[in-house]
C-alpha cells in the first residue's frame, strides 16, 4: 500500500533520514520505536509529506508523493494523521472540528461538478452527439446534514456525543485525542499515522486512547504508529521497526522482536526500556 | 482661581458666541476622518503585506514580493510621521504636479504609515497561532489557503483586534501633527481659539479632555469586541 524507497531527509547539513526502505501492506499495523532523535517522527511525517523528503520516493496507491507535481492534498485525504499535541482546531466546536474537512471537500467537489455540467450543457448545443449530463447533485444542505450525521455517529462511538457543541479548550487530554482520532476517521482514510499519540497525556488517560486505537486495529485499519508504549506495540502491532540514527536497524513481528532482538543496539535499547 | 474663572468665561464666550464651536467641530471631524480612513487604508495595505510576509517562500516571486514589503515596512517605520507628511506634501506633490488638499494627503500618508505597523501586528498575530493548527488542517487534506482562512486567520483575529485598537488610538493621537502641512485638526482649532484671546490655558486643557474622551470611547469599544471574541477560550 505504501512503498518507501530510499527515503532521505536533511535539515541543512544534518542528515535525519539516511535512506529508508519499507513496504507497508494493507491491514498491517506497524509500530516504530527508537530513542529520541532517531528520526522516527520525521519518517512518519514524511509519509504524508508534512516534511518534504530530500530524496527517494513514497509510492502511495501508485503515485509518488515525494514528487512535487503530485497534488498532495488529494492524497492526504486518504491518509489520516494524529498528532502528539492533538491539534484540534481551537476556534471550532467539537462537531465542527470533525465536519470541517469533509464538508469543505464535498462542497468543492460539488462546485467542480456543477461547473463541468454547465460547460457540457453549453457545448452540447453545438454537438451532434450529446454528452450525458451528470445525475442530480446533493445540495449543500444535504452534504452538511450527511456529514453531521456521520460525525455524530463517530462521536457516539467514543461516547462523547454530549460534547458535540463545546469548544476543545473545555476537554481533557484524553477526550481531545480521541476526538482528533475520529476527526481523521471522518475522512474515511485508508491509512492512519499516529505520531506519539499518548505522549502528551496524563497517565490516567492513556488507556482510553490506546483502547480506541486498538479497536481501529481490530477493524483492519492500516496503521503506522510511532510510540513509546512497548506493551501496546507488542499487543497491537503486526510488525515492529526499530530506528536509530536515521536508519531502520531491525524489524520483525513483535513476539520475535521483543524476545530475541538481533542487533546489539536494539538489545541495548530494549534492556533500558523494558 | 478668580483668574481661572475669567479665563474660563473668556473661552466659553469665544466657543459659543464667536464661532469657536464650529472650528472645534471641523477639527474634531478632520481628526476622526484622518484616523478612521488612515486605519482603513492601513488595514488594507497591512493585510496585503502580512499575506506576502507569512506566505511560504520556496519560489522566487514570493521572495521578491517579501523583499519589497520589508523595504516598505522599514521605510515607513524608520522615519517620523512628520517627515513623511512634509516629504509627501512639499516634495512629492510638487514633483508630480498634483494639487491635492492637505487633508487628503494626510489621510494617504497616515494610511501608508499605519499600513507598515498594521502589517507587523497582523504578521505577529498570525505567527502566534500554534503551527500545529495549520499542520492539522494540511494533514487532513485542506489546501494551504483554505487551512489558513478557515482555521489560522480566525484565531489570529483574536490576537490582532485588540492590538489594532491600540493602533487606532495612537493614530488618533498622532494626527495632532497634521498642522505641519496645513490641515485643520483639533489642535489647529484650539490653537486659533487661543490666539484670538491671547489665552491658551483653557483651550489646551479642553483639547486634552477631548482627546482623552475619544481614546476612552475607543478602548471601551475594544473591550466589548474582545469579550465577544473570547467565546471559544473558556467554557461556552
Amino acid at each position: 500500500m505504501i512503498d518507501v524507497i530510499d527515503l532521505k531527509k536533511n535539515y541543512g547539513n544534518l542528515e535525519v533520514l539516511k535512506g529508508i526502505n519499507v513496504t507497508i501492506s494493507e491491514g498491517e499495523k506497524v509500530a516504530i520505536i527508537g530513542p529520541s532523535g532517531s528520526g522516527k517522527s520525521t519518517f512518519l511525517r514524511c509519509l504524508n509529506c508534512m516534511e518534504d523528503p530530500t530524496g527517494g520516493s513514497i509510492i502511495f496507491e501508485g503515485e509518488d508523493l515525494a514528487d512535487m507535481h503530485v497534488d498532495i492534498n488529494l492524497h492526504r485525504r486518504h491518509i489520516g494523521m494524529v498528532f502528539q499535541q492533538f491539534n484540534l482546531f481551537n476556534n471550532k466546536t467539537v462537531i465542527q472540528n470533525i465536519m470541517l474537512a469533509p464538508v469543505h471537500i464535498r462542497c468543492s467537489e460539488r462546485t467542480q461538478a456543477l461547473r463541468k455540467a454547465f460547460f457540457r450543457k453549453i457545448f452540447n448545443c453545438f454537438r451532434k452527439e450529446k454528452l450525458p449530463l451528470p445525475d442530480s447533485l446533493p445540495t449543500k444542505r444535504q452534504i452538511i446534514a450527511k456529514e453531521r450525521a456521520h460525525a455524530e455517529e463517530l462521536l457516539r462511538r467514543i461516547g462523547l456525543e454530549t460534547k458535540a457543541d463545546v469548544y476543545p479548550s473545555t476537554l481533557s487530554g484524553g477526550q481531545k485525542q480521541r476526538i482528533a482520532i475520529i476527526r481523521a476517521l471522518a475522512m474515511n482514510p485508508k491509512v492512519m499515522l499516529f505520531d506519539e499519540p499518548t505522549s502528551a497525556l496524563d497517565p490516567e488517560m492513556v488507556g482510553e486512547v490506546l483502547d480506541l486505537i486498538k479497536q481501529l486495529a481490530n477493524e483492519g485499519m492500516t496503521m503506522v504508529i510511532v510510540t513509546h508504549e512497548m506493551g501496546f506495540a507488542r499487543e497491537v502491532a503486526t510488525r515492529v521497526l526499530f530506528m536509530d540514527g536515521g536508519t531502520i536497524l531491525e524489524q520483525g513481528p513483535p513476539q520475535e522482536f521483543f524476545s530475541h532482538p538481533q542487533n546489539p543496539r536494539t538489545q541495548e535499547f530494549l534492556s533500558k526500556v523494558l | 482661581m478668580g483668574n481661572f474663572e475669567s479665563k474660563l468665561r473668556n473661552f466659553w464666550d469665544i466657543f459659543v458666541h464667536q464661532n469657536g464651536s464650529a472650528y472645534v467641530l471641523t477639527g474634531l471631524k478632520n481628526t476622526v476622518l484622518i484616523a478612521v480612513f488612515g486605519l482603513l487604508i492601513g488595514v488594507v495595505i497591512g493585510t496585503l503585506i502580512a499575506v506576502v510576509r507569512v506566505f511560504p517562500k520556496y519560489r522566487t516571486l514570493p521572495r521578491i514580493l517579501n523583499g519589497i514589503c520589508s523595504f516598505y515596512v522599514g521605510l515607513f517605520r524608520g522615519t517620523p510621521i512628520v517627515v513623511q507628511l512634509l516629504v509627501a506634501y512639499y516634495v512629492l506633490l510638487p514633483l508630480f504636479g498634483a494639487n491635492w488638499p492637505s487633508l487628503n494627503v494626510c489621510i494617504l500618508v497616515f494610511g501608508l504609515n499605519s499600513g507598515a505597523y498594521v502589517s507587523e501586528i497582523m504578521r505577529g498575530g498570525i505567527q502566534s497561532v500554534d503551527p500545529g493548527q495549520l499542520e492539522a488542517g494540511r494533514a487532513i487534506g485542506l489546501s494551504y489557503s483554505i487551512a489558513m482562512t478557515r482555521i489560522v486567520v480566525p484565531q489570529a483575529v483574536k490576537n490582532i483586534l485588540p492590538t489594532l485598537g491600540n493602533e487606532f488610538i495612537s493614530l488618533i493621537k498622532e494626527t495632532s501633527v497634521v498642522s505641519f502641512v496645513g490641515a485643520a485638526d483639533l489642535y489647529v482649532a484650539f490653537n486659533s481659539i487661543g490666539s484670538n484671546s491671547y489665552e491658551f490655558m483653557v483651550p489646551y486643557l479642553v483639547m486634552a479632555l477631548i482627546y482623552i474622551v475619544l481614546v476612552l470611547l475607543i478602548s471601551m469599544m475594544i473591550k466589548l469586541m474582545e469579550r465577544s471574541l473570547r467565546k471559544s477560550d473558556r467554557r461556552n
